[in-house]
């Protein structure tokens, strides 16, 4: 059982401001059912550009639901620039504290602070930047990368308890993993190789990073890969194992194989999966 | 505030002879049944009795009855045994509604070498019987289907299915944990070669469990030491636990007819009352043949983790198969192999009565659950939308 405070409790056995608001100013919608939580948020401005009234509706656990209510509580009385100062941090703390699985129940509330009041502003929010990592979730590497940089996280535990990523297929764990050891400024293992290389020493060192780098990271997941041949700037594999078959497999192949063999081998390798 | 429990599949409690059948054993008899000493040696003859008790109650032999520390430890010594025995053998076969204990293992061995097949199961939990008897090759070490499942109580055809599998020379093993003291079982009249069972899941202590070993199955031990349970597992016997598993097993042998008749009754009741009162609920697997003492029921469009907290507010105790209870974000694999949606995966409640169950308690859930979900219906963003299509 989750260890929630006696504020967190009240804000899911009582929770303030639930329901619709009709003629609403603005109104921001987050997540889905298929995530597991999701919450329309709406408010209301007075004369003077104050929320009067802000109302939520979420489909969710405990804390989703008392971080909604919490939320709510916090944007009343606040002009829309005080109110998009809110943070997920600061709903946590509103609430005593909320457990590190739970954080991304705040973080839905943030976002769809953002939201309402973009849509109050007629912006449309911006799509997420850089590339698509948790495919079970919808989270990029660059909202990955920012919230290990304001959030001080360090494990992939502590992502998934942030923004959810990770916490599907599990596929993605090595990429959120250089993403931590990159921004928390773990030092790189090897250095690029020197080139140019001979053949025999381009197939070795290719062999080599798959054992080392590539093959551990497979394993832990039920997969594996096999070094079919080398043809010029052709890398042509086998996918073994969870990996065969696997949705995920050619992202896996582009985003950590072929990566990994363009830093330590040569940049312009093209890796291609043979299918048998 | 009184407690209500129903989340027999997850433990149970201890019953009072149980109790008193084990206290001599911490404080006055404490003895060790290895000593050449018959104040320790002299435990034999009451670990004798308790192993005839669990053969009784499953249809064994006493000498075919191994005690372990509880399922898990029986489940990975049974196919550690099975695997060591035929070395020359890489493919090992299960179900993909197995609890972790059998799921993880099946997966670590996958990625240790072995080949492993997960089995499907239709909508309503069933075995794809077909999919599993074409799976099997000369190459396959075993067989491992768990008897019931512990999210929807839904029950495998274990005899049939068990002869089949043994018909092809191949070792196969059950993990009876949420079975053993719920229905009927007699390993006798199967081809189960191994079957893993659990004392506190019917009214014994935690810590205690038996696996069933037919005569005649190659074994080889997992936890090597000393001598004990005849050098198929060291460490030095936990008698009391022993004994109160052994007197475990004489009541769930006697008790069976009531978890049959009065807790199924009390199941149905609860079950037809919930699904009446409550709209867009449905019974996951139940159209298929269940343990009588379980329901899983899906309350469309509401998050589990929100409707056990509500009812603990009245101690209700219940679990669920959403993700949020546990440390996954993912709903109860066991659901997800249903194809039971996320709509419906995610607000699933567990509900497992036992001989202990009372009318009473069954009327005062019957009572507190529709308001609960309408409460929490109301507060999702989905719920007026999905009811005005349902009434288009």
């Amino acid at each position: 059982m989750w260890e929630y405070t006696d504020k967190v409790k009240d804000h899911f056995l009582n929770p303030r401001n639930v329901g619709v608001i009709e003629d609403a100013d603005g109104v921001g919608e987050v997540g889905s059912l298929s995530c597991g939580d999701a919450l329309t948020l709406f408010f209301k401005l007075d004369a003077q550009g104050r929320i009067k009234e802000a109302k939520f509706q979420t489909f969710g656990c405990a804390s989703a639901i008392a971080s909604s209510s919490a939320l709510t509580e916090m944007m009343i009385g606040k002009t829309l620039e005080e109110a998009e100062k809110i943070t997920n941090d600061d709903i946590a703390s509103f609430l005593g504290e909320l457990p590190k699985e739970k954080m991304h129940c705040s973080v839905m509330g943030q976002e769809a602070l953002e939201k309402a009041i973009a849509c109050y502003r007629g912006e449309t929010i911006k799509k997420p930047e850089g590339n698509l990592l948790c495919e079970c979730f919808g989270i990029t590497d660059r909202q990955i990368e920012s919230a290990v940089r304001d959030h001080r996280l360090f494990t992939i535990e502590d992502i998934t308890g942030h923004l959810k990523a990770g916490g599907g297929c599990g596929k993605c764990h090595e990429n959120i993993q250089s993403i931590i050891d990159q921004v928390q400024g773990k030092p790189k293992a090897m250095r690029p190789a020197p080139v140019p290389l001979t053949n025999i020493q381009k197939i070795r060192l290719i062999e080599e990073t798959l054992e080392r780098e590539i093959k551990p990271a497979l394993h832990q997941d039920g997969g594996d890969i096999e070094l079919v041949d080398v043809d010029g700037q052709r890398v042509m594999v086998k996918l073994r194992g969870t990996c065969a078959g696997c949705k995920a497999s050619q992202v896996t192949l582009k985003n950590t194989v072929e990566a990994k063999l363009r830093e330590l081998v040569s940049k312009d390798l093209v890796v291609e999966e043979v299918r048998s | 505030m009184k407690i209500i429990y129903v989340d027999n599949n997850a433990t149970t409690k201890v019953a009072p002879e149980v109790v008193d059948a084990m206290l001599p054993y911490f404080s006055e008899r404490y003895g060790n049944a290895s000593s050449m000493h018959s104040f320790g040696g002299g435990l034999i003859v009451d670990i004798r009795r308790a192993r005839t008790q669990v053969a009784d109650l499953i249809g064994a032999r006493p000498e075919e009855i191994l005690f372990t520390s509880g399922g898990t430890e029986g489940d990975a010594t049974a196919i550690h045994a099975a695997l060591q025995s035929h070395p020359g053998k890489r493919h090992i076969v299960t179900s993909r509604v197995e609890h972790p204990a059998i799921k993880n293992l099946f997966e670590q061995y996958g990625k240790n070498g072995y080949r492993v097949t997960f089995i499907p199961v239709d909508g309503q939990g069933r075995l794809d019987q077909a999919a599993l008897f074409e799976s099997l090759s000369e190459d396959t070490a075993i067989v491992s289907i768990m008897w019931a499942n512990n999210e929807t109580g839904v029950i495998n055809p274990i005899d049939e299915i068990s002869r089949e599998v043994g018909s092809r020379g191949i070792l196969f093993h059950t993990d009876a944990v949420q079975t053993v003291g719920k229905i009927p079982i007699d390993v006798s009249h199967s081809g189960v070669d191994l079957l893993s069972m659990s004392g506190h899941k019917f009214h014994g202590p935690k810590g205690i469990g038996a696996l069933y070993i037919r005569k005649g199955t190659k074994f080889k031990p997992m936890v090597v030491g000393g001598h004990q349970e005849g050098g198929r597992r060291a460490g030095t016997e936990n008698v009391p636990g022993i004994v109160g598993m052994g007197k475990a097993c004489e009541l769930a042998g006697s008790n069976l007819g009531d978890v049959g008749t009065r807790v199924r009754q009390l199941r149905d009741k609860l079950e037809h009352a919930l699904l009446q009162t409550v709209p867009r609920s449905v019974a996951n697997g139940g159209q298929a043949e269940r343990l009588p003492n379980t329901t899983s029921i899906a309350f469309e469009y509401v998050e589990g983790e929100a409707i056990l907290l509500m009812m603990n507010e009245y101690g209700i105790c219940a679990s669920s198969g959403s993700a949020c209870t546990s440390g996954s974000l993912e709903p109860s694999h066991v659901l997800r192999a249903m194809g039971v949606p996320f709509t419906a995966a995610h607000g699933s409640i567990r509900y497992s009565l036992s001989h202990y169950s009372t009318e009473e308690e069954i009327d005062f859930i019957i009572a507190k659950m529709p308001p609960i979900i309408e409460r929490l219906r109301q507060m999702s963003p989905f719920w007026k939308q999905a009811a005005e299509a349902a009434l288009h």
